[in-house]
C-alpha cells in the first residue's frame, strides 16, 4: 500500500487552483486572523465569513461541503472549551445533575463555547482550501516569498519528499508485527509492557532506517554537486490582477473584522 | 491514523489573539536560535538528514500499541529526537513535523502554529534533553542510566508540554485553569507512560545496534550551547511544576494576573478584548443582523456557484488549447 493519497492536494483547474500560491497563503492567514479578531457573539460576521469560505469552496470546484466536512476533525478539541460553559458567571440556562454535583450552564458560557468552536471550524475552512488547491512545492515557493528562513523551507521540502516513503516504512513495520501476532491483546497475546517494548523496537528501527536513508540521500546529493546551498529559481513577479485580488481580499477581510469589533 | 494521537495540537480559535502572537514571538526566537546554531556548527549534510528525520518522526507517530479497553500508546517523538540528535537539531526537526502537520493536515491551526511549535518543538525537546542529560551524568553514562533517563525524559516532556497547553488555554480564556490544568495533567501522566515505554524500547534497540547514537561517550554533552539547553530545559520543567498548581488556584488565569497588576481597565479599552467577556446584547437586533448576514452569505455563495457554472459551460472548446 502506498500512501500517496495522504497528499491533501486535489487536482483541478478551477479559479482557486490557478491563483498564485503566495496570494492564497497570505489570504488564508489573513482570513484566519480575521476570524480570530472577530469578537465572541458577533454571529452575523461569523455567518459572512463562513459564507465567504463556502463561496471559495464552490469556486474551487471541490464542492460546497468538502471543507465543511473535513473541518470536523478538530471537533474533539472542543472538549477543552467545554468547562467554560459551566464556569463563566451569568444568567443560568440549564442545570445538569451528575451524582451530587450540579453543573449550571450560563448564557455567557454558552456564547463563549459556541464562539470558540465556530471560530475553529471556520478558520479550518481556509487552511483546508489552501492545501486542497495548492501543490506543496508551490506552497514552499510562497513560504520563501513571505521570508520563512531558507534553511527551514529546505528542510520542509525534503521532509515532504520523503514523508510518503517513511510512512510506507512505518506501515510495513506495523504489518510485519501484526503478521507475527505481535499486536494480539487478551488471551493469546502478551502483556502491554511487552507490546510497548516491541513498538519501541519498531520506533528505534524506523529511526535507524530514516537516519541511514538520510545519509544515503546526502551522499547522492553530494555526488550530484550539492554543496550545502539549496538553490531555487527566483520568484516570478505577481500579475497585476493577482495583486489587485490580494489587496481586495485583504481590504474586505479588514472591513469585516472592523465591523465586528465596532458593532459588538 | 494520519492525525497525531495526542490532544496537543491546538486548532485555530482556541487561543486568544494575544496568546497566539506572544507564542509566535517565543517560537520564532527559539527556532531562530536553532537555525543560527545550525548555520554555525552543523555541517551541510544536516539539511537532508533533518528533512528525512522529520519524515521519520511523522511516520513514527503512526506506530502504536494497544494498552487496554481500546486505548493505545503512541509516540510524539520530541524526546527521542532530542536524545539522539541533540537539542538544536531536535528543535528544527520537530518544527518541521509540527509545521507540516498544521500546513497540510490541519493538525493544529496556522495562527496557533506559533504556540504549537513552542510547545512541541521547543519546550518538549528542551525538557527531554535537560532531564536525559542529568540522569545520564548521574549514572555516569551507564546503559541503565540511558534507559531510565529516556523514560523519565519522554514522560516529562509529554506532561510538561500538556501543562503548557493547559496554561495557554487558560490564558486565552478558553478553559478555566482549575479544570484544564488538572485534566490535561492527569490524562498526560498516563499518555506519557506510553511515550516513555516506546522511547525506552527504541533506545534499547539502538543500544544493541548503534550504540554510538546514544551519546553515552564521555564529553558528549560538553558543548557550551548544549549546557545552556540542559539548564534551561530543567528550569522549564521546574517552573511548570510550580506554576501549574498556582495557576489552577486562580482559575481566571490572565484575568487574575491582570487584576493583580491593575491593567484590567486598560485591557477593556483595547480595540479587541483581551478576554471575551460578553453578555448577549439586544437579542432582537442580533437575530435580525444574523438573518441578514445569512441572506447575504447565501447570495454570495449562490452567485459564485452561478458564475462558475456559467464559466464552465463556455469552457470545453477552450480546454483543448492547452
Amino acid at each position: 500500500m502506498h500512501y500517496h493519497f495522504l497528499d491533501p492536494y486535489r487536482p483541478g483547474d478551477s479559479v482557486l487552483h490557478a491563483l498564485d500560491a503566495r496570494v492564497k497563503l497570505i489570504l488564508s492567514v489573513a482570513f484566519i486572523l480575521a476570524v480570530a479578531l472577530t469578537p465572541a457573539g458577533a454571529w452575523p460576521i461569523y455567518v459572512l465569513l463562513l459564507a465567504l469560505a463556502v463561496a471559495l469552496a464552490v469556486a474551487s470546484e471541490l464542492g460546497a461541503t468538502y471543507a465543511l466536512k473535513r473541518a470536523l476533525i478538530a471537533l474533539p478539541f472542543a472538549l477543552a472549551a467545554l468547562p467554560s460553559l459551566f464556569t463563566l458567571p451569568g444568567a443560568a440556562l440549564f442545570s445538569l445533575h451528575i451524582g451530587h454535583w450540579t453543573l449550571t450552564a450560563t448564557g455567557p458560557g454558552l456564547e463563549r463555547l459556541l464562539s470558540v468552536v465556530l471560530k475553529s471550524w471556520i478558520s479550518m475552512q481556509a487552511a483546508i482550501l489552501l492545501t486542497a488547491t495548492t501543490q506543496f512545492p508551490d506552497l514552499l515557493v510562497a513560504m520563501r516569498a513571505i521570508k520563512v528562513p531558507r534553511l527551514l523551507v529546505a528542510i520542509f521540502g525534503l521532509m515532504w519528499r520523503y514523508l510518503f516513503v517513511l510512512v510506507d516504512e512505518a506501515i510495513r513495520l506495523t504489518r510485519a508485527r501484526d503478521a507475527r501476532s505481535g499486536s494480539l491483546t487478551g488471551r493469546g497475546g502478551r502483556s502491554a509492557w511487552w507490546r510497548a517494548r516491541v513498538t519501541g523496537g519498531m520506533a528505534g528501527n524506523l529511526f535507524l532506517r530514516g537516519y541511514e536513508r538520510g545519509e544515503r540521500i546526502y551522499a547522492a546529493m553530494a555526488a550530484r554537486g550539492y554543496d550545502g546551498e539549496v538553490r531555487a529559481f527566483p520568484l516570478p513577479s505577481l500579475a497585476s490582477g493577482q495583486v489587485a485580488l490580494l489587496i481586495g481580499g485583504l481590504v474586505s477581510l479588514a472591513t469585516l473584522t472592523l465591523l465586528g469589533i465596532w458593532l459588538w | 491514523m494520519l492525525y497525531s494521537p495526542q490532544p496537543m495540537h491546538i486548532p485555530d480559535g482556541f487561543l486568544s489573539i494575544l496568546v497566539s502572537l506572544a507564542f509566535w514571538v517565543l517560537a520564532v526566537a527559539g527556532v531562530g536560535v536553532a537555525l543560527w546554531r545550525a548555520g554555525k556548527e552543523l555541517d551541510e549534510r544536516k539539511v537532508p538528514l533533518m528533512g528525512v528525520l522529520g519524515a521519520t518522526i511523522f511516520a513514527g507517530q503512526m506506530l502504536n500499541f494497544a494498552v487496554a479497553g481500546g486505548t493505545s500508546g503512541h509516540l510524539m517523538g520530541a524526546a527521542i529526537a532530542a536524545i539522539l540528535l541533540g537539542p538544536w537539531s531536535a528543535v528544527l526537526v520537530m518544527t518541521s513535523v509540527v509545521s507540516i502537520q498544521a500546513l497540510l493536515f490541519q493538525d493544529g491551526g496556522l495562527l496557533a502554529l506559533g504556540a504549537n511549535i513552542f510547545n512541541m518543538a521547543v519546550v518538549g525537546p528542551f525538557v527531554a534533553y535537560g532531564i536525559y542529560q542529568t540522569i545520564v551524568r548521574l549514572g555516569r553514562g551507564r546503559s541503565w542510566a540511558a534507559f531510565t533517563g529516556g523514560f523519565v525524559a519522554a514522560w516529562t516532556s509529554i506532561v510538561v508540554t500538556a501543562l503548557v497547553v493547559a496554561l495557554q488555554l487558560a490564558f486565552s480564556g478558553t478553559s478555566p485553569a482549575d479544570v484544564s490544568v488538572p485534566a490535561m495533567g492527569f490524562v498526560h501522566t498516563l499518555i506519557g507512560v506510553g511515550e516513555g515505554l516506546i522511547t525506552v524500547g527504541a533506545l534499547a534497540f539502538l543500544h544493541a545496534t548503534r550504540r554510538d547514537l546514544l551519546g553515552l561517550a564521555p564529553g558528549a554533552a560538553s558543548k557550551r550551547s548544549h549546557q545552556a539547553v540542559w539548564i534551561v530545559g530543567l528550569l522549564i520543567a521546574l517552573a511548570l511544576a510550580v506554576l501549574s498548581p498556582l495557576a489552577s488556584e486562580h482559575p481566571d488565569g490572565l484575568e487574575w494576573v491582570a487584576e493583580e497588576k491593575g491593567f484590567l481597565n486598560a485591557a477593556q479599552d483595547a480595540p479587541f478584548e483581551l478576554i471575551p467577556d460578553y453578555l448577549f446584547p439586544g437579542l432582537s437586533d442580533q437575530a435580525l443582523a444574523t438573518v441578514v448576514a445569512g441572506v447575504i452569505g447565501v447570495a454570495i455563495v449562490f452567485g459564485v456557484a452561478l458564475a462558475i457554472a456559467y464559466a464552465r459551460r463556455r469552457r470545453p472548446s477552450a480546454a483543448y488549447e492547452v
